[in-house]
């Protein structure tokens, strides 16, 4: 029984969660791994342009809240996700246009476009701000669990509860969808190949008559698509802030550089990488030790960093990646 | 008149010109070579006829039609095809998808062509599920020509093929390039193993300074004493 | 930055005292217009900026590397201030001083351990061994250095809490906050350099949130969320009190007619500008005589043809390393000395927004490699995001006249300070796009 109990705390506080944040680190990865490939810089706007996403997809979730439009037991900013990807695949297009088209032009050294992407952070960071405000959001509706903790307890009659929320059901199952259409797209249709072709030899693609400025823009729509996916699903499982986005850039900069930048499969499995480490070194073991090993009295909680050093985790993957494996663990294609 | 005439190409990368005034003519289904020292401009005068490069003087005719102002896509879309020297495959993609991607202009069904690639190279049809990147260099080669055939290009540019490739595989290699050019493919190449190279080439170029020095046949180059003792080591 | 024109600038030589000449002016408005006190504290913190801009020219402008979390130095440097001038805690030290710092000698030791094994060991039992003494020396620091900090955060939680300070002058600690700054950047340098351009700015954004995280959680350090206050302020500067309450100090503003509390803080104010002048100063002819030295036109070829200075011999990774170090330790130096102008350590306040991308936006618009350029950015760029969070709402109101008042209107006035990010945003794209070389552009 104490055993039981041991793998349902395991699974409710570590598993449960973990897979959650690392299905949304995932598709902020594979944004940034994304723009990496095609067009071969750090895009430090990537946390900003997911704030910018959620913000326009809670603005139109009040919309039909208003319009008394819901989801049933799903919430209400999935029906909104659509409008949100719309609105930020315009912004990033324009984007484009307006800012980083004349340095694709030009040549511009990688670490210039990092900076340009640095001051479109600031504006996207304060547009957010501007539209919606600092204060923290929550915006999920709908039902709120699948397994509740009461229910899970009287259930199977052990102590400890599992719950999980809807939204982390959600974040889960979209993702894989997103995913899978994401490599379907890239594998299976000519512009999906045409943009793996310019990411892996520009020069040869060029040659080969692929149209970069199509390429570019599917790329922008896609990384559009993804962090507004991401942001919303961090939101609906946490809540939205605007600066919290901006301090999620770590992790899925961790998360794509641990996977190797450039890799798509890459930046899924380094989303998870991280996203378990954080979680298991910020969870307090205490309660597992008890259970599992029979007559232990734990001293402490048992907890490997304090929750407010979840960052220092994902830098330490990083430090670590960055000194024995640059390229990644998957191989990408930064040096 | 000759299928391809690049006639007294002047010009360079920066302010200074690398090529004075070089002819290259190649016949169509001919074979023609350019070998020369290091630093002749060898490549230069290939990506010169690709549009590549800015030309100050002379023009580029493909077929009796002018294309000295063509961007080198527009180029591929009038029938050239080129083959760089180094990175000229897609590593992380099949060897399938990368001939895909050389067909990517067509809009008319490839398969056919592919099919001739195959049959050309029995090897990829092998290994057309494997990344091009995992290839061996002989093999890479061999993607690379084959993806440049996927447009059905009439004028086909090699860029050193046989650079760092073992001489078995550069015999290999110049055979089928011998059986491109029999399909009435013209086929212009830049060769660092010049003798080997002169020996399969209807036409060669020697190249010194950006300038022709000796052109004649194949042949007849080979046969050159002074050419054999300057250029080919004796 | 590598479009060497080989025309000058617009305007030649009497460019940057022009600019400076208009910056001057500005201040002086400001002074008769608001007080000389409030243009005093704007020069004060934009003198610190100048700084900083210095630091972060250094590796931006002279080497080419993107430095992410200059907020991180800055509070590193900053926490120099409370280790060196507040008074010690009594009984810390008893109480588990020195056990904390022996749970830290564990700690690096066995990183450093760590790192010799790895040297040292192949295979597998490198992992393992490796394994074996980060998991050894882990828990080992925890169990030292856990009681310890409990132990000296519980002497007085409402006013002490923490180890405290060694009681020196302040002055002392500036340089100290430099080298700390330069030690945190050694480390990163050590790891982030040599590998792609992007690579050194994601890491040091990664330490810059850590530094910060660090000092906001680790009371016993430096009290965390519950702000250091009263750090004793650098010689020679007195505080307003001490005048106010001096007879000689009130008499003699009372012959100059002005009132002794308002001449008490401008006085201060005066002195710390004069302070800050003078490291400035120093700072400005040790960074132009290095500029032009062959050790400065070095950096300028590494960073304008890394391969080509690598074919001719120089250590590319090395020389970026010197100088990554050195232009922290200067931005470590004026987090020493912002703290010291305020008084207080207030970990919260550290948002990378303001403390990092603030000064990349000074460096870009002053002129990256250029030391004066980031002097007067510094200083120029300070003194409008102040001015912005007035002329924001101001300007907000006046466009929102002509609206019904209601939400709305409500709304756009309120987040009118969130433009002062959009309009930054904007100035460093417009800069880097149409005028790469900045206002003093490199020579």
């Amino acid at each position: 029984m104490d055993f039981l109990n041991a793998i349902v705390a395991i699974l409710n506080y570590v598993v449960v969660p973990a897979t959650a944040y690392g299905a949304q680190l995932a598709l902020g990865a594979l944004g940034v791994t994304l723009i990496y490939g095609i067009l071969r810089f750090s895009n430090f706007a990537h946390g900003d342009t997911m704030a910018f996403g959620t913000a326009m997809t809670i603005l139109v979730t009040w919309g039909l809240q208003k319009l008394g439009l819901h989801f049933g037991p799903l919430p209400t900013a999935l029906i909104a996700l659509p409008f949100g990807i719309a609105i930020t695949a315009a912004l990033v297009l324009a984007t484009d246009r307006a800012v980083y088209a004349y340095y694709r032009k030009v040549r511009a050294a990688p670490v210039i476009l990092v900076m340009v992407s640095v001051g479109v952070m600031f504006v996207m960071n304060g547009v957010t701000r501007f539209v919606i405000g600092v204060d923290e959001i929550q915006f999920a509706d709908g039902a709120r669990f699948v397994i509740s903790a009461k229910g899970f307890r009287e259930a199977t009659g052990l102590a400890e509860p599992l719950a999980i929320r809807t939204t982390q059901v959600l974040t889960v199952v979209l993702a894989a969808l997103v995913v899978w259409a994401l490599f379907w797209f890239l594998n299976k249709t000519r512009t999906g190949k045409s943009m793996r072709a310019f990411s892996d030899n520009e020069d040869l693609a060029l040659l080969s008559g692929i149209n970069p400025n199509h390429v570019v823009a599917v790329t922008w729509i896609i990384a559009a698509a993804l962090a507004t996916t991401a942001g919303v699903l961090y939101g609906l499982d946490k809540s939205f802030k605007a600066f919290n986005y901006f301090q999620l850039l770590l992790p899925i900069f961790a998360s794509a550089i641990v996977g190797g930048l450039g890799n798509p499969l890459g930046a899924i499995a380094g989303g998870f990488i991280i996203a378990y480490s954080e979680v298991a070194v910020t969870y307090a073991w205490k309660k597992v030790a008890t259970y599992a090993i029979p007559g232990f009295e734990a001293e402490g909680l048992m907890q490997l960093l304090s929750t407010e050093y979840k960052f220092a985790v994902s830098f330490a993957i990083l430090i670590i990646v960055l000194l024995f494996k640059p390229t990644g663990l998957f191989k990408g294609k930064a040096v | 008149m000759s299928f391809l005439e690049a006639e007294n190409m002047t010009g360079g990368y920066g302010a200074a010109d690398i090529l004075h005034g070089c002819t290259l003519k190649v016949e169509k289904g001919q074979i023609a070579v350019i070998v020369g020292p290091n630093g002749a401009g060898k490549s230069t005068a290939m990506k010169a006829v690709f549009g590549m490069l800015k030309l100050r003087g002379g023009h580029v005719k493909l077929d009796g039609e002018d294309i000295t102002t063509l961007s080198p896509q527009e180029r591929v879309r009038r029938g050239m095809g080129f083959v760089p020297q180094v990175n000229n495959v897609f590593p992380t993609m099949s060897v399938e998808e990368n001939l895909e991607m050389g067909a990517f202009i067509r809009s008319d069904d490839f398969r056919g062509t592919m099919e001739q690639v195959y049959d050309l190279f029995p090897i990829l049809k092998e290994k057309r599920h494997q990344n091009a990147g995992e290839l061996s260099g002989g093999q890479r080669q061999q993607v690379a020509v084959g993806r440049a055939l996927m447009t059905q290009p009439k004028l086909l540019m090699l860029d050193e093929p046989t650079a760092g490739v073992s001489p078995i595989v550069m015999d290999e290699l110049f055979d089928r390039i011998i059986e491109v050019a029999r399909t009435g493919i013209s086929i212009l190449m830049v060769e660092q193993n010049a003798r080997q190279a002169l020996e399969i080439a209807d036409q060669g170029y020697v190249l010194v300074q950006g300038a022709n020095k000796y052109t004649d046949t194949g042949a007849a180059l080979m046969a050159d004493p002074e050419v054999r003792r300057t250029f080919l080591g004796g | 930055m590598s479009q060497h024109q080989p025309t000058a600038a617009k305007g030649g030589a009497l460019r940057a005292p022009l600019f400076f000449l208009i910056m001057a002016g500005l201040i002086m408005i400001e002074g008769m217009t608001s007080g000389w006190n409030g243009a005093l504290g704007i020069l004060n913190m934009g003198l610190i900026s100048a700084i900083l801009a210095l630091g972060v020219n250094m590796q931006w402008g002279y080497a080419g590397l993107f430095n992410t979390g200059v907020v991180g130095f800055i509070a590193l440097g900053g926490l120099a201030p409370v280790l060196i001038a507040m008074p010690p805690t009594p009984g810390a030290f008893a109480a588990g001083g020195w056990q904390i710092l022996i749970g830290l000698l564990i700690a690096v030791g066995s990183l450093v351990l760590t790192v010799w094994l790895n040297g040292r060991l192949k295979g597998k039992t490198r992992a393992l061994g490796v394994i074996a003494v980060l998991v050894a020396g882990f828990f080992l620091y925890r169990a030292v250095f856990d009681p310890a900090v409990e132990a000296v955060q519980s002497i007085n939680p409402s006013a002490l809490g923490y180890l405290g300070g060694l009681g020196l002058p302040t002055l002392f600690a500036w340089p100290v906050g430099a080298l700390l700054a330069a030690g945190a950047a050694w480390v990163i340098g050590k790891t982030a350099l040599g590998l792609r351009s992007d690579y050194l700015a994601i890491a040091t954004l990664g330490i810059g949130e850590i530094i910060v995280s660090v000092l906001r959680n680790e009371e016993w350090l430096a009290r965390g969320v519950l702000n250091v206050n009263g750090i004793p302020r650098p010689w020679p500067v007195p505080y307003e009190i001490a005048l106010q309450e001096s007879p000689a100090f009130v008499e003699r503003m009372a012959a100059l007619g002005v009132d002794p509390v308002t001449g008490s803080t401008v006085l201060v104010k005066l002195l710390y500008t004069g302070l800050f002048v003078i490291v400035l100063a120093l700072l400005l002819i040790a960074a132009q005589l290095a500029l032009n030295s062959p050790w400065g036109r070095m950096m300028r070829a590494i960073r304008d043809n890394e391969i080509s200075a690598a074919a001719m011999g120089k250590n590319v990774t090395r020389r970026h390393l010197q100088i990554f170090v050195i232009g922290s330790a200067v931005i470590g130096l004026a987090g020493a000395m912002m703290i010291s102008l305020d008084g207080q350590m207030t970990p919260s306040s550290y948002n990378p927004l303001r403390y990092t991308f603030l000064i990349w936006v000074m460096v870009i618009v002053g002129g990256s490699g250029n030391n004066w350029g980031s002097v007067l950015g510094g200083v120029l760029i300070w003194y409008l995001w102040i001015k912005a969070e007035v002329w924001g709402p101001d300007l907000m109101s006046l466009i929102t006249d002509q609206l019904a008042d209601g939400a709305v209107k409500r709304h756009l006035v309120d987040s009118a300070a969130h433009m002062r990010l959009i309009v930054m945003g904007l100035v460093l794209i417009l800069v880097l796009r149409f005028s790469p070389r900045g206002l003093l552009p490199e020579r």
